[in-house]
């Protein structure tokens, strides 16, 4: 039954783009606020809002109870999670279908499987999907972890199987170095995901990231083609772009294809991601993990393949099969976009909450930016740095880094300090302009240029 | 024995524990030296250390663990020597 009033457990700008297109099927909006979002653009463009809690997350948007208790009392028949808080946790999809309400994502058991890292590996190995060679599943033990890590081979990645988002990631070089971290990296990700589970990954040093998009109704799934996200600082991405430029047809054809594969074995439902690391020498793809959500960086895709990913996500909650054949689905044109924070690039990127005096919003022809801000709004401290984000779309690759550089001069945000700096030098850099990055590039990069970020 | 009131130096959440299954840094009655973290405070996901400006002894804190606190709020209060 399609969705007829929508309750979004998130804020910022993503709760912005959920309303835009809910809006946009008809489907009424309750906006859900802490104590410190009763301002935030979501909430003055929902049909109503709702304040579920106190400021610190963990009170509000990531209280599980709270978030239920005020979608059921809103009337609403429909749950969109957005990506990050409580979008791929398989307790709260559950207790929303309980609720007698749709979770806009997946079914349970697909988050909790797809979810756990080391078993979403697993499943990509039996749908014949490469992975970076690794442990089989979890080590539970310090001497397993030792025994995996040798036929693996050094340096090793330890990775929280509960992880995700960059978080919970150590490197190892050595087999002292893998038993003094074993430990601490089990209590860390026992601390900040409530399970101490690990497993072990080969660390690719020179790797790209490349991930597939893909659109799934619980039976047949569609890919919208790939991204890459190789510009990252700790593991964050800072810059995203549609299609990967690396790729050679063949491999982006094999890419897709796994993605669609592994998405089906799964029975899918729903908007969500396969990340891949790709080794351009090698010329090879290697499956990491699965997001089982929609991205901050789907607006690319959206921009190449003209399909609306977050409209797309609540037709099939609301009970419709996909509308896309795979045929139907073209990448065209080159999009790029480039995330505005509140951090200054100056000061090693400290947050830089602050108040909006005035905004200029750059336009024209294949310009897009997604945002929260308004003149006025107060960022508050509470949540993460992310502003908005500014999308270019055109021809081909190097005119979309043209016009991002006219967008990104156009963009106007006094009263507080961004990443746009950042990325007018990084549109600038002959390596950017050429492509040729990877994922630590941007890193050595910030390293090698301490000024420029600051001074473009 | 002269009494100080500290502020908040950034907004955010204060926490009292380095970790939520850890004891508090500091309780009242702590005596402190300079340098000694008091708290942390999260602003957008980063972790910032409020440490002791002064010496002496705490009497008392303005805010629970895990509480949103504006910069220039009122975190504790030190008797300095």
């Amino acid at each position: 039954m399609a969705i007829s009033k929508l309750f979004i457990a998130n804020r910022g700008e993503i709760a912005v783009r959920i309303i835009r297109a809910a809006h946009e099927l008809g489907i009424r909006t309750v906006q859900a606020v802490s104590a410190a979002d009763r301002c935030m653009l979501a909430a003055r463009m929902a049909g109503e809002f709702v304040e579920i809690g106190k400021a610190h997350a963990s009170k509000s948007y990531l209280n599980k109870e709270a978030v239920v208790a005020a979608a059921v009392a809103s009337g609403a028949d429909a749950v969109h999670p957005g990506y990050g808080f409580l979008s791929e946790n398989a307790d709260f999809a559950e207790m929303v279908e309980r609720a007698g309400m749709v979770f806009v994502g997946p079914k349970p058991e697909t988050i909790r499987a797809m979810g756990d890292k080391a078993t979403a590996r697993v499943m990509a190995m039996r749908a014949g999907v490469p992975t970076v060679p690794g442990s089989e599943g979890r080590v539970e033990t310090a001497v397993a972890a030792l025994n995996a890590a040798n036929d693996i081979g050094y340096p090793v990645m330890i990775k929280a199987a509960a992880g995700g988002g960059g978080r919970g990631i150590r490197v190892a070089n050595t087999a002292e170095e893998l038993e003094m971290l074993i430990p601490q990296a089990g209590a860390e990700a026992l601390a900040a995901f409530g399970d101490g589970g690990l497993y072990l990954e080969r660390f690719v040093g020179r790797a790209r990231h490349v991930e597939v998009q893909i659109l799934g109704d619980g039976t047949r799934a569609v890919h919208l083609f790939e991204r890459e996200c190789s510009l990252q600082r700790r593991r964050q991405k800072v810059w995203e772009e549609a299609p990967a430029a690396c790729l050679t047809p063949d491999v982006r054809d094999a890419l897709c294809a796994s993605a669609v594969r592994l998405a089906e074995s799964v029975n899918y439902r729903g908007a969500g991601t396969l990340e891949y690391l790709y080794d351009g020498t090698l010329g090879k793809f290697f499956f990491i993990e699965m997001n089982t959500r929609i991205q901050v960086e789907h607006p690319v895709t959206e921009m190449t393949t003209g399909v609306d990913l977050v409209r797309s996500m609540l037709r099939i909650a609301g009970g419709a099969p996909l509308a896309l054949h795979q045929s139907e689905i073209r990448q065209r044109g080159h999009a790029i976009e480039v995330r505005i924070n509140a951090e200054d690039p100056a000061r090693n990127f400290a947050p830089a909450p602050g108040t909006v005096a005035s905004l200029t919003v750059p336009g024209g022809m294949g310009v897009r930016f997604d945002t929260m801000l308004y003149t006025g709004y107060t960022v508050p401290p509470f949540y993460d740095s992310l502003l908005g984000k500014l999308i270019v779309w055109d021809d081909d690759r190097p005119s979309a880094v043209r016009r991002l550089l006219g967008a990104l001069s156009e963009l106007s945000i006094d009263g507080l300090t961004t990443t746009q700096t950042l990325h007018q030098a990084l549109a600038l850099d002959d390596e950017v302009n050429a492509g040729a990055f990877h994922t630590r590039w941007l890193e050595d990069w910030l390293d090698a240029n301490p000024a420029i970020a600051s001074a473009a | 024995m002269p009494l100080k009131t500290v502020q908040a130096p950034l907004p955010g959440v204060f926490y009292r524990n380095p970790a939520p299954d850890q004891p508090a840094y500091k309780v009242v009655g702590d005596l402190v030296v300079v340098g000694d973290t008091i708290g942390l405070i999260e602003v957008m996901k980063t972790f910032t250390a409020v440490v002791a400006e002064e010496a002496g002894k705490i009497v008392a804190f303005h805010l629970e663990n895990d509480d949103a606190v504006m910069a220039g709020e009122p975190l504790y209060d030190i008797e300095t020597r």
